[in-house]
C-alpha cells in the first residue's frame, strides 16, 4: 500500500455504505493504520444517492476535507452509474468496483473509463443467496480486498465478528461473512 | 514519561461518540439535554450508558434547550457536577440562560457541535453558533479531532471548577466533519480521569437548608456592576491558571493544550490562524508547501475564551503576513469575529504584520487544501508589498 489510501463509496441511503466504511476503517485500525470513515450527508433519506469515504494511512491523518481524487471507487448500487459521475477524480491508475451482473469491459465502455482497473461482482445476488436480504454493502468489502488487500480477508472476518456477533447473532454474522467471502472469490478484475 | 497514564486499547468512534465516552468517564451527577442534529449522537449514546447502568448520572430529558440549560443551572447551583450538549439553534434557544450560568458562576461543561444558524436551514458546520456566544461569559475551547474532543472535555471540567474561576465551559467540535467522522480514539482509564478531575464541591449549595442562600436575586445599581467586575476577574484568573492545569494534564495524559498550538512556526514568514478541524487540513497543506520550500506555518487556537492576546502577539509579531480563517460572519463589514479580535489584539504590539481575513466554509462548504493554498498565495503578495489591498476575502464561495 502507498502511504495513503483514499476510497469513495457510492450508494443509496439505507444500503449500508456508511457501515462498510466503518468496518473497513476499524479493521485497518486494528492492523496499526490510522483511519477515517465519514459519510457525506445531504438531505439524508432512504434511497437517495449518497457518498461515504475512507482514508487509511501508515501516517497520522490530519486532513479533514473531503476526498477529491480517490484511489478507489466502490459503487454499491448499479442504478447510480447513470445518474452520478462515479469516476470523478479517479486517476488513471485508479480502481473502480461495481456491484453489477455486467462484465468489467461493459462498465468500462459505458463509463468511458479507459485506463485503470475495473472490477465487477454481482453482490446483490450474492447477498440474496447468503443473507437472504438485498444488502450488497459487506460483499462489496470482500471485492474491495481482492482488488486492494490493504487488510487480509481473515482480518476483516475477525472484525465483522467482533462488531456484529453480539448485535445480530452468530447465524446472521456467518451469512454476512459467507457473502463477503463469495464476493472476494467471484469479483472479476480487468 | 513512565508516570503518564496508560491509554486504553484504541476504538474507532465519531466525534459525537468521543464526547459521550468522555462524559462516561467523567460521570457527571446530572445531565439535562435536548437532542439536535448534529449533537444528537452525544445525547443518544450517553442516555444508553445511563439506561445500561454504566454510569449513575441522573439524566433529565427536557422539552427544549432553554429548559436544558435552566435545569443545568439549578443542578449546578445545588452542587451537582452538571453537563449538557447542543448545536446551532439549540444554543441560540439557550441564550439568556447561558448568561445566567456564567454570571451565577456555575461550572457547567457543554460539548457544542458547531452548526450553521438558520435561515436558510442548514445542518452543517460553521462557527456562527458559538462565535455569537463568545461574549456570554463562557470559557470556549475548539477541537481538531475526536481525540481532542475527548481530552478537552476532561480538561474543561478541571478548568471550569477551579475555585477562583467557577465558570462554564463550551468544548466545540465541527458538526459532521468531526462529529460524524469515525477516527481512532485512545480513551483513558476511568480511574485516571476521576483522579485528575477530583470531586466537585461548591462553597454555597442551593440545597443546604441549614445554611440557606439565594441565587440570582435582584441586583440593581448598587451591586450589579461589582458582580460583573468580579465575573470579568474570574475570566482573567482562568487565563492565569489554565497553563498550570494544562501542564498537569500533559504530565498525566501526555497531550499538551496550550492556548495556542504553533505548527511549523519556527522560521515561518506567513501563517494562517485556524480553529477546529480546519487546523488539521491546514497542517496537511503546510507540510506540502514546506516541501516546496515555502516558509509557512499555522497558529491553532485551542482557546478563544479566555482570549490569548499576549500569546498571539508573541506568535504573530515576527511574521510578514497573517491570514485569519474565520468560519463565521459577523456582518460588521469588518470581517469575521476572529479577525476583529486578533487584529485588535495586535494593535498594541510594537511590531504589527499586515493581517487579512478569509471567511470560509459557511454552512459546511468544504475547506480543501487547494483553498488554503490560495490563502497562502494571497499572503505571499501581502508579504511582498507589506500592504493589505483587501482586508476581507470570501474563499470557496461562488
Amino acid at each position: 500500500m502507498k502511504d495513503l489510501l483514499e476510497i469513495r463509496w457510492h450508494g443509496r441511503g439505507g444500503q449500508g455504505a456508511k457501515t462498510s466504511t466503518q468496518v473497513l476503517a476499524e479493521t485497518a485500525m486494528y492492523q496499526g493504520y490510522d483511519i477515517q470513515a465519514f459519510p457525506e450527508y445531504g438531505p439524508e433519506r432512504g434511497g437517495a444517492p449518497m457518498k461515504a469515504y475512507n482514508r487509511i494511512s501508515t501516517h497520522p491523518i490530519v486532513i479533514h476535507s473531503g476526498v477529491e481524487s480517490p484511489n478507489m471507487v466502490v459503487v454499491i448500487d448499479p442504478s447510480l452509474l447513470e445518474i452520478v459521475d462515479v469516476t470523478q477524480g479517479l486517476p488513471d491508475d485508479g480502481i473502480l468496483l461495481v456491484n453489477t451482473d455486467s462484465k468489467p469491459e461493459e462498465i468500462r465502455r459505458q463509463l468511458k473509463f479507459e485506463k485503470g482497473t475495473v472490477g465487477t461482482v454481482d453482490a446483490t445476488t450474492i447477498a440474496l443467496e447468503t443473507l437472504k436480504q438485498p444488502m450488497p454493502n459487506l460483499p462489496m468489502l470482500g471485492a474491495l480486498l481482492k482488488a486492494n488487500p490493504v487488510v487480509s480477508i481473515d482480518d476483516l472476518e475477525a472484525s465483522v465478528r467482533h462488531k456484529f456477533e453480539k448485535k445480530i447473532g452468530e447465524e446472521k454474522t456467518k451469512a454476512n461473512l459467507d457473502g463477503v467471502r463469495r464476493a472476494y472469490e467471484e469479483v472479476v478484475l480487468e | 514519561m513512565s508516570n503518564i497514564a496508560q491509554k486504553q486499547e484504541k476504538i474507532a468512534v465519531s466525534g459525537d461518540e468521543a464526547a459521550a465516552y468522555a462524559m462516561k468517564v467523567i460521570e457527571p451527577d446530572v445531565v439535562a439535554a435536548y437532542p439536535i442534529t448534529p449533537q444528537t449522537e452525544i445525547v443518544m449514546n450517553f442516555s444508553q450508558f445511563v439506561a445500561d447502568g454504566e454510569v449513575t448520572t441522573e439524566m433529565i430529558p427536557v422539552e427544549s434547550e432553554h429548559s436544558a440549560m435552566s435545569a443545568c443551572v439549578g443542578s449546578a447551583a445545588s452542587g451537582a457536577r452538571t453537563m449538557t450538549a447542543t448545536s446551532a439553534n439549540g444554543l441560540a434557544l439557550m441564550w439568556e440562560v447561558l448568561y445566567i450560568a456564567s454570571s451565577t458562576r456555575l461550572p457547567i461543561v457543554m460539548p457544542v457541535v458547531n452548526r450553521a444558524l438558520s435561515a436558510p436551514i442548514n445542518i452543517h458546520c460553521d462557527h456562527s453558533d458559538s462565535m455569537g456566544a463568545r461574549d456570554a461569559g463562557w470559557i470556549q475551547m475548539y477541537c481538531e479531532n475526536a481525540q481532542e474532543v475527548y481530552e478537552k472535555l476532561i480538561l474543561a471540567i478541571r478548568i471550569g471548577e477551579l475555585e477562583d474561576v467557577r465558570l462554564p465551559v463550551m468544548v466545540c467540535q465541527d458538526g459532521f466533519i468531526t462529529s460524524h467522522a469515525v477516527e481512532a480514539l485512545e480513551p483513558f482509564a476511568k480511574e485516571d480521569v476521576q483522579k485528575f478531575i477530583g470531586s466537585y464541591s461548591v462553597p454555597y449549595s442551593l440545597l443546604d437548608v441549614d445554611n440557606p442562600v439565594t441565587f440570582g436575586p435582584l441586583d440593581l445599581q448598587d451591586y450589579y456592576f461589582e458582580h460583573k467586575r468580579q465575573q470579568s476577574e474570574a475570566m482573567s484568573r482562568a487565563y492565569q491558571q489554565i497553563p498550570e492545569i494544562v501542564k498537569e494534564f500533559k504530565n498525566t495524559f501526555g497531550s499538551e493544550y496550550d492556548f495556542l498550538e504553533l505548527y511549523r512556526m519556527e522560521d515561518a514568514e506567513t501563517a494562517v490562524i485556524a480553529l477546529g478541524s480546519t487546523a488539521g487540513t491546514a497542517k496537511n497543506t503546510i507540510d506540502g508547501l514546506r516541501e516546496q520550500g515555502r516558509k509557512v506555518g499555522l497558529v491553532k487556537m485551542n482557546f478563544v475564551r479566555p482570549f490569548p492576546a499576549e500569546e498571539l502577539r508573541s506568535a504573530l509579531s515576527p511574521l510578514k503576513a497573517v491570514g485569519i480563517l474565520d468560519r463565521a460572519e459577523s456582518f460588521s463589514n469588518q470581517g469575521g469575529p476572529l479577525f476583529s479580535e486578533i487584529r485588535a489584539a495586535m494593535y498594541s504590539s510594537g511590531q504589527r504584520p499586515p493581517i487579512a481575513d478569509y471567511i470560509y466554509g459557511l454552512g459546511g462548504r468544504d475547506m480543501t487544501p487547494g483553498l488554503i493554498e490560495e490563502v497562502f498565495r494571497d499572503l505571499d503578495k501581502v508579504a511582498k508589498t507589506g500592504k493589505v489591498e483587501q482586508s476581507v476575502h470570501y474563499i470557496g464561495v461562488r
